[in-house]
């Protein structure tokens, strides 16, 4: 690999490897502040082309690593960063076992958790980058790591990757923790945002879970909560969850020991600010 | 014809937890959970002394529980082929 970044976040690291400059200079503007990982990293991203005569004619990007989704079709090389993103989330979600993985994001306050779920477009990224730009330590937006020994949620703080229209919510942060604006993705329009200097610094801290959310968004929706029962969540989360059969029993106990001890709401909301209402409320109970 | 024997595995490989009324129950074997609503769990619990037919599982279930059927043997011998296709209970 011609160029190589070495990437820390959270209890992982990564070495990225490129056989193009750019998708690398993305990555290290991007994730300027991170720590450099020591040793040898946990899982490896390549980003090859797809075939070498591609690499000079009409570059696209193949995502390769330990681990590899066969049909995982090439991106575009303007898409490199997606590329690369995208594949630290596979090695993640098909390598990962010293975690239960749950496709979720997390925020803290006071040394406590909250873990909010959801379908794609039901907001959770969204409202996890939100949090962590008002009061709360933002953990993660797309991954959550449950400890399979005690129970804690430790923070996986990679870039927020905004959609469409969520970018105009961040209009106010500092341009540089912002990455570039890109078009025509498997996802509409995507940028990246850098976590704050909060989340980056304590990136190392676990935090003890008390509450979990099923967000859901909708412009027509009325704002309303709605308790969810231990089997109802002990079900999505399983869904939710990348390594949940790879993990087995210790899984099956993170899990039950998880939806047993902590209250489980769904939430409604049309706009952000209703959703921030809805879990301030929640979150004071908790 | 002699009534079908079924048996299942022991307890101690597998994990169960109580939910709202409900079993999670992790199958060692399989690797799989399940979900299991009354008398499922009750019916392996009654399996844990050894094969038995449905009607001597309904026996072994009457000792600790009142079964609220006709025809109790015909109700276990339903929830015993449900057991079945889940790979929990098989015939020997």
């Amino acid at each position: 690999m011609n160029h190589v970044f070495r990437l820390q976040v959270g209890p992982v690291s990564f070495r990225i490897g490129s056989q193009w400059r750019r998708p690398v200079a993305q990555l290290r503007r991007l994730y300027e502040g991170y720590p450099e990982p020591e040793g040898v990293c946990d899982f490896t991203v390549r980003l090859e082309a797809e075939r070498v005569w591609r690499r000079w004619l009409r570059p696209s990007v193949a995502i390769r690593g330990d681990y590899v989704l066969p049909d995982a079709a090439p991106l575009p090389l303007a898409q490199g960063l997606l590329a690369a993103e995208m594949g630290m989330n596979l090695q993640m979600a098909l390598g990962q076992k010293r975690f239960l993985l749950l496709h979720a994001a997390s925020v803290e306050r006071d040394g406590r958790a909250l873990l909010m779920t959801g379908h794609s477009g039901a907001g959770k990224s969204t409202l996890g980058a939100l949090l962590g730009e008002r009061g709360w330590r933002f953990m993660g937006d797309e991954f959550a790591l449950l400890d399979l020994a005690d129970g804690r949620l430790h923070p996986f703080p990679r870039a927020v990757s905004l959609k469409n229209e969520s970018l105009g919510l961040f209009d106010g942060v500092d341009p540089a923790r912002l990455g570039p604006v890109l078009t025509g993705t498997p996802k509409g329009r995507i940028r990246h945002l850098r976590p704050n200097g909060e989340a980056v610094a304590r990136m190392g801290e676990p935090a003890t879970p008390v509450l979990i959310l099923f967000p859901r968004f909708g412009r027509d929706l009325e704002p309303t909560v709605r308790e969810v029962g231990a089997a109802e969540a002990f079900m999505r989360l399983t869904q939710a969850s990348t390594n949940y059969v790879a993990l087995g029993e210790s899984g099956f106990d993170a899990l039950t020991r998880f939806v047993g001890a902590l209250p489980c709401r769904a939430i409604d909301y049309a706009d952000t600010a209703q959703a921030q209402a809805l879990i301030d409320e929640l979150w004071a109970k908790a | 014809m002699a009534a079908s024997l079924y048996a299942a595995d022991p307890p101690e490989t597998m994990r169960q937890f109580e939910v709202e009324g409900l079993t999670l129950l992790y199958h060692r074997k399989s690797g799989l959970t399940h979900f299991l609503a009354p008398p499922a769990p009750q019916i392996l619990a009654a399996l844990s002394a050894g094969p038995a037919s449905a009607a001597e599982i309904a026996a072994r279930m009457g000792e600790s529980f009142e079964i609220e059927s006709e025809d109790p043997a015909a109700a276990i011998a339903a929830r015993l082929a449900e057991l079945e296709a889940a790979g929990l209970v098989w015939r020997t």
